[in-house]
């Protein structure tokens, strides 16, 4: 097998930096209806725990500042990671646990529970995006993916991957179809099949080389593990023929770890 | 080599359906019957509701602020190539209240290496091989949070965070693999409204100056974030 020098890199960064700004001004749209949230939207919940700890920050060591009685009720104004801040009656705001939460009823008098996902959603997610990076015939490689599950068991995905290497750089789209055995196990092993397009050029200290697309396709094999919330740990490795337009195809190895979003 | 991949090939969809066995493979691609014919058998009996009822709170009923993006303006060292204004933005997702990820932006631009300065000579880089950009995905964690008082009435929470990622760095004409570590202060104005005080070191290979080396270029930034 010819040694490869892939390597990769790239000549694509200004349009990914322009895409980047766009989402990131996106977002920052999308926050400012949010702030004008009105008051009547807030939930009202009561304290059915003998009381409600209040603490100044949301997290276990902010102190407690205030706690609230048994029957009276609170507002919930938002909700930060596993903190909500609250309002009381008499118009103080505070810092609640997600577990102190759960203890109050709501107006009706049912019980509450706040929507949180857990292994079930792992396994039943339709959606997936997530960043891996790691090692790609000697060169570092850092992608990024979105997928779409067919049902428990298969999932399609769209890759797009930049390549750096010591002597080119590059940039990689594919698309493959992922095979879960066992999608409910917390560590679920997956193999995958896919194709794409590979573009690489030399770096500019080196004088030789000239700038090629191919074709790629891939096999690998990998393990999605289910962390906490909608955060997937994920390892894999896929082994890649570039079909080269010379007489002898390219093979290349590709290690990565990284991780996912499920929603 | 190339009939080692068409047996991969070919063993990959074998083992694909073989694993599952052949009842599983029929709903493997979401073909076929979904699921067994629902009971056919009504019975008179009246299914019991449930004394409590657990509601389930959807999602958008609470406002949910896990997500961070802020703008950042500050001081980039560059290794060799002197200092200059950094600015860019960042988007934080805060997974729990102690871990959170995050992806950058940033603009910099080099000035002259001393021998450039000195020699008087042919600058080594065009102007717009000057330009640096640097993007990095980061995991960072809240160490060291708590609270700053301002006289005696004033609380706000802070927060001591170590970050590290990595990223790409363009620079000089090429893309270039790099690294980050560093520390930042967050100093939280309104439950909304935080501001930043960063400390990072980016690292890369380079091999511009003659021989290949690794650079740190040191940055400190000043930003304002919007949870959202």
């Amino acid at each position: 097998m010819s040694e490869l020098n892939i390597t990769i890199i790239l000549s694509t960064p200004r349009s990914i930096r322009f895409l980047l700004i766009a989402v990131f001004a996106f977002m920052a749209t999308t926050t400012i209806p949010k702030l004008a949230l009105a008051a009547d939207e807030y939930r009202t919940v009561s304290v059915a725990d003998p009381y409600l700890e209040m603490h100044t920050g949301p997290g276990r060591g902010y102190p407690r500042f205030h706690v609230v009685d048994r029957g009276n009720s609170v507002e919930i104004l938002k909700r930060r990671t596993d903190w909500f801040l609250v309002r009381t009656e008499k118009g103080k705001e505070g810092w609640v646990s997600k577990e102190q939460m759960e203890l109050t009823l709501q107006r009706d008098g049912s019980q509450i529970s706040f929507g949180h996902a857990n292994l079930e959603d792992f396994t039943n997610s339709k959606w997936e995006t997530g960043l891996l990076a790691g090692d790609f015939g000697g060169a570092n490689i850092i992608s990024a993916y979105g997928g779409y599950s067919l049902n428990p068991h298969v999932a399609v995905e769209v890759w797009g991957s930049q390549i750096l290497g010591n002597f080119s750089n590059g940039w990689m789209a594919s698309v493959n179809v992922v095979h879960e055995t066992w999608p409910d196990w917390r560590i679920s092993p997956f193999i995958t099949l896919g194709a794409g397009v590979i573009h690489t050029e030399p770096k500019s200290t080196i004088v030789q080389g000239e700038d090629r697309t191919d074709q790629v396709a891939h096999a690998g094999a990998g393990f999605r593990v289910y962390a906490t919330r909608r955060f997937i740990l994920r390892a894999e490795f896929k082994s890649y023929v570039v079909f080269t337009s010379r007489d002898e195809n390219e093979e290349v190895e590709e290690w990565k770890v990284g991780f996912a979003f499920f929603f | 080599m190339e009939s080692r991949f068409r047996v991969l090939f070919l063993a990959l969809p074998i083992v694909l359906f073989g694993a599952t066995g052949c009842a599983a493979t029929k709903n493997l691609f979401g073909w076929g019957d979904k699921s067994a014919p629902p009971p056919t058998e009504v019975t008179d009996e009246q299914v019991v509701d449930p004394e409590v009822e657990r509601r389930e709170v959807k999602e958008p009923e609470i406002d949910t602020e896990d997500f961070e993006i802020s703008a950042f303006a500050g001081i980039m060292s560059i290794e060799d190539f002197g200092s200059d204004a950094v600015y860019g933005v960042r988007l934080a997702y805060h997974v729990t209240e102690g871990f959170f990820v995050e992806g950058a932006v940033g603009l910099t631009t080099a000035g002259l290496t001393s021998f450039e300065i000195l020699s008087g000579g042919a600058p080594i880089l065009s102007d717009s091989e000057r330009d640096l950009t640097y993007y990095s995905l980061n995991v960072g964690y809240n160490i060291l949070p708590g609270e700053a008082f301002i006289g005696q009435a004033r609380a706000y929470n802070t927060g001591l965070y170590l970050t590290a990622g990595l990223g790409s760095t363009e620079f000089a004409g090429d893309d270039r693999f790099s690294v980050n570590f560093g520390a930042g202060y967050r100093f939280v104005l309104t439950d909304s409204i935080a501001i930043h005080l960063n400390f990072r070191d980016h690292l890369y290979d380079i091999d511009v100056l003659g021989e290949e080396k690794t650079v740190h270029n040191l940055e400190g930034t000043l930003g304002l974030s919007v949870f959202f």
